[in-house]
């Protein structure tokens, strides 16, 4: 600008500078030449940008499709609560929570919707189910993140997942494949080390096809060339029915097994018999 | 001709005298009646066992008529949804019929699994009783055996009952059972393969274990009953101690009517407490289990609670293999399995049966006894219960400890080590707190003999001192010194109610048998009305 301006001013004569066409300057006015000045460093400007954007990778790299709605609500929550054990990423921290990338939707919403993530107390030998610090869909847009995410199972929609199944056919997938640790009653059983298979009492048909699906805690995944979806519905139809179903015994001692009956046959029978011996007879 | 007319009054004498005339009924007929049973509570245990026996023989005799112990494979098509076109074996869809399609079947069956569990019950609390009370001493050893004989022939009925039915969990009780056999070193691969005719399971066991389940075992059952019955009545009933009462003699009531018309009520009481755990309670749901096969174990596999210790016993033993060199190359495995499920019940079953020899030449007596003793009064024998029943008990919750572990929130882990560290430390401390309280329950029974009853009445002596006033049991010398009285094996008067020095305790269970007396006491005195007396004014009026 400055040389600009000096060389104007000492400049040689107006025909000269006509006879080249770039030989020399112009003479143009003081506001024309401050005008021209300001375009061209505004296109110099937009050349090196055009060129930087060309070539530099952007921040905002559009190699993963962008988040829908419910993973970018999902992000916040998941941001908000698991970002702590689970990384900021999902990939995980060392020796504090396994990385979430590729579990799929299936495992985010049984551990949101059944209460045990977040945990309480990780140290403890397997996380409980509790109360669900989240509801339904708040569990299902952090799912959905995760999905995005990484990848993984999914459960199919709706929430009637029995609808179909075959109850004779469940119960015989159940004796072989989850009454080993769940018990025939459903009531679940011990593993090791205060380890062990929770009651399906409570859980919904969504539930056990996502712990079907995930293998939650120390449950195997038992995925769709495993156990197919139709098989899963009928499991799922058998846990349901039994659930529901009345014990035409009398009461059912929770459905135990024989620890609970020999319990009853010496606290009632021998209990009350004795008493009646001492009704009829002698005491001393 | 004139009938003579039917004297209805005179009929049942008549009758009976014809019938004597024939058999000769009357005089051992007169004496069986006329015999003496003792009369106390602890005598009835025995009798449950008894009882539930019959129960057992009337509801299986039903089951008898819908079961079919057969392993024929077919498809079921009953009333029961879940198991809708299941193959199953033909034993397990009867089974299931019972419970679903015969009118009171289901009732019929848990009635008979209830009264199974009750009679191991009643026979173990019965074989306690007369353990504490030293009711084996000769000349009853013989009884003691036949009863600890019936122990085991019980567990083996019931185990045999158990795996009838081909549910899953009788299965799984009977991969167990053929597991054991096969542990027994050298013979065990023959006996198993003998008795199951063949590899595990095949097609014989059902029909072998129904035959054994419904006529070989209880026959046997049913011969040993009459036997120690029999004994019984040759015997005659031990007896506590007590006024009257000696080595040589029976205080009691008559077995008719007085003992006759208890016995009949109490067995009424049995069944109808079987009965209605039979209604109430469900037992056995075979249902749930589904049908035997191999892959299916079920998490709370359990056997039925007098099964139960030797699954405790199984588990905790801890992995140990024994492995004996025979040539080079070659050597000889011993499973552990072998030590816990056959040695255990070897050395628990010759225990008892020699345990009344083993005690007598301890004690060296040689005399015969009738007269029971208090557990207090033999501390060592006590002592030894107790041992047992804690080394019992340690094993019977063992047996359990996966669902204890599940439903109280423990370690399975710490469950197993808690039961092998109590199995060994638990015993011993029994035997040592049973022995101290024995001998301290001894020592205050002298005492109170000696000094007589507390009173509860404290006096200030002149030098300020305390003392508790003691009711003296005997007449006192002239210097005031209660005479000594000999300990007579018996309840020593501990309360002032129990002497007559305060109002009696009132006798009956529901209800007073009988009004207490009025007390005559000060306070109740009809009290004089006091002399009126002028009242005093101010005078000014």
């Amino acid at each position: 600008m400055t040389f600009d301006d000096s060389a104007g001013a000492a400049g040689p004569p107006r025909a000269a500078r006509r006879g080249r066409l770039f030989a020399g300057p112009v003479r143009r006015s003081r506001l024309q030449r401050r005008l021209f000045a300001g375009v061209r460093l505004l296109l110099a400007l937009v050349v090196v940008g055009g060129i930087y954007t060309a070539f530099a990778p952007g921040s905002q790299a559009e190699d993963t499709p962008k988040l829908s709605e419910a993973a970018q609500l999902g992000k916040r929550l998941y941001d908000q609560s698991c970002a702590t054990c689970h990384g900021p990423n999902a990939q995980g921290v060392k020796d504090r929570a396994p990385s979430l990338i590729g579990v799929g939707s299936a495992d985010v919403e049984f551990q949101v919707e059944t209460g045990r993530m977040p945990a309480a107390r990780p140290q403890q030998a397997q996380v409980e189910r509790k109360q669900p610090l989240f509801t339904v869909e708040q569990a299902q847009q952090m799912g959905a993140y995760i999905q995005e995410l990484g990848g993984g199972p999914q459960l199919p929609a709706g929430t009637n997942l029995r609808e179909g199944g075959d109850i004779a056919k469940g119960g015989q997938l159940f004796r072989v494949n989850c009454a080993s640790c769940h018990a025939f009653s459903t009531n679940g059983g011990a593993l090791s080390s205060g380890k062990y298979a929770p009651s399906l009492k409570p859980a919904t048909d969504r539930e056990i096809y996502a712990a079907m699906l995930s293998g939650p805690q120390n449950m195997p995944v038992f995925g769709d060339n495993q156990i197919t979806p139709q098989e899963k519905r009928d499991i799922i139809a058998y846990i349901q029915y039994q659930k529901g179903d009345q014990d035409p015994g009398g009461f059912g001692l929770g459905r135990y097994g024989p620890v609970p009956e020999a319990l009853v046959i010496f606290l009632v029978g021998m209990v009350s018999i004795m008493f009646v011996t001492l009704w009829i007879a002698g005491k001393s | 001709m004139k009938q003579s007319k039917l004297d209805l009054a005179g009929l049942p004498a008549k009758a009976a005298g014809e019938i004597d005339d024939r058999l000769q009924v009357s005089s051992p007929l007169r004496r069986l009646l006329n015999k003496v049973f003792p009369d106390h509570w602890s005598f009835l245990l025995g009798e449950i066992a008894l009882y539930s026996f019959i129960v057992l023989l009337l509801t299986g005799t039903f089951l008898t008529l819908w079961f079919d112990p057969s392993s024929n494979e077919v498809t079921y098509h009953g009333p029961y949804t879940p198991l809708q076109g299941i193959p199953m074996s033909r034993a397990y869809e009867s089974a299931l019929q019972l419970s679903f399609e015969v009118r009171g079947g289901l009732i019929m069956r848990q009635m008979h699994h209830w009264a199974a569990l009750l009679f191991m019950a009643a026979i173990v609390v019965h074989m306690l009783r007369v353990f504490f009370t030293g009711a084996f001493r000769k000349p009853r050893e013989l009884n003691w055996i036949i009863g600890v004989l019936l122990f085991w022939l019980g567990f083996v009925e019931g185990f045999a009952g158990y795996s009838l039915p081909d549910d899953a969990l009788s299965g799984t009780g009977l991969r167990i059972a053929s597991a054991i056999m096969l542990s027994i070193p050298v013979i065990g691969s023959w006996v198993t393969t003998s008795l199951f005719g063949g590899e595990f399971p095949g097609h014989e066991i059902l029909g072998r274990l129904y035959i054994a389940h419904v006529l070989l075992v209880p026959a046997i059952l049913l011969g040993l009953i009459a036997a120690h019955m029999g004994l019984l009545v040759k015997q005659k009933h031990t007896q506590w101690p007590g006024p009257g009462r000696s080595n040589d003699n029976v205080v009691g009531i008559r077995m008719f009517p007085g003992f006759a018309a208890k016995a009949g009520g109490f067995f009424m009481i049995v069944f109808g407490v079987i009965a209605l755990l039979g209604g109430l309670f469900q037992i056995n749901p075979i249902w749930l289990f589904g049908p035997y096969e191999a892959a299916v174990v079920s998490a709370a596999s359990q056997p039925d609670w007098y099964v139960m210790f030797l699954d405790g016993s199984t588990r905790l033993m801890p992995p140990w293999e024994a492995r004996f060199p025979l040539w080079p190359g070659h050597h000889y495995t011993l499973p552990p399995l072998f030590w816990p499920t056959v040695v255990l019940p070897g050395v628990l079953t010759m225990l008892p049966l020699f345990y009344p020899f083993i005690e007598a030449r301890k004690f060296k007596s040689k005399a015969s006894h009738h007269l029971l003793q208090r557990p207090r009064d033999v501390p060592t024998r006590t002592a030894l219960g107790a041992m047992a029943l804690a080394f019992y008990i340690v094993l019977l919750i063992s047996g359990g400890n996966d669902v204890i572990a599940d439903k109280f929130d423990i370690s399975l882990n710490a469950m197993t080590w808690a039961g092998r560290v109590g199995l060994l430390v638990l015993p011993p401390l029994a035997y040592w707190i049973t022995y101290r309280a024995c001998l301290g329950l001894q020592q205050h029974d002298r005492e109170v003999l000696a000094h007589g009853v507390e009173t509860g009445i404290i006096k200030r002596l002149p030098n300020g001192a305390f003392v508790e006033v003691h009711q003296p049991l005997a007449p006192v010398d002239e210097h005031g010194h209660p005479a000594a009285l000999p300990y007579a094996g018996w309840v020593v008067p501990k309360k002032m109610n129990r002497v007559g020095a305060l109002v009696p305790t009132i006798k009956g269970f529901f209800f007073p048998i009988e009004e207490p007396a009025k007390p005559a006491y000060p306070s109740e005195a009809p009290v004089s009305p006091a002399p009126t007396r002028e009242g005093i004014t101010s005078g000014k009026q």
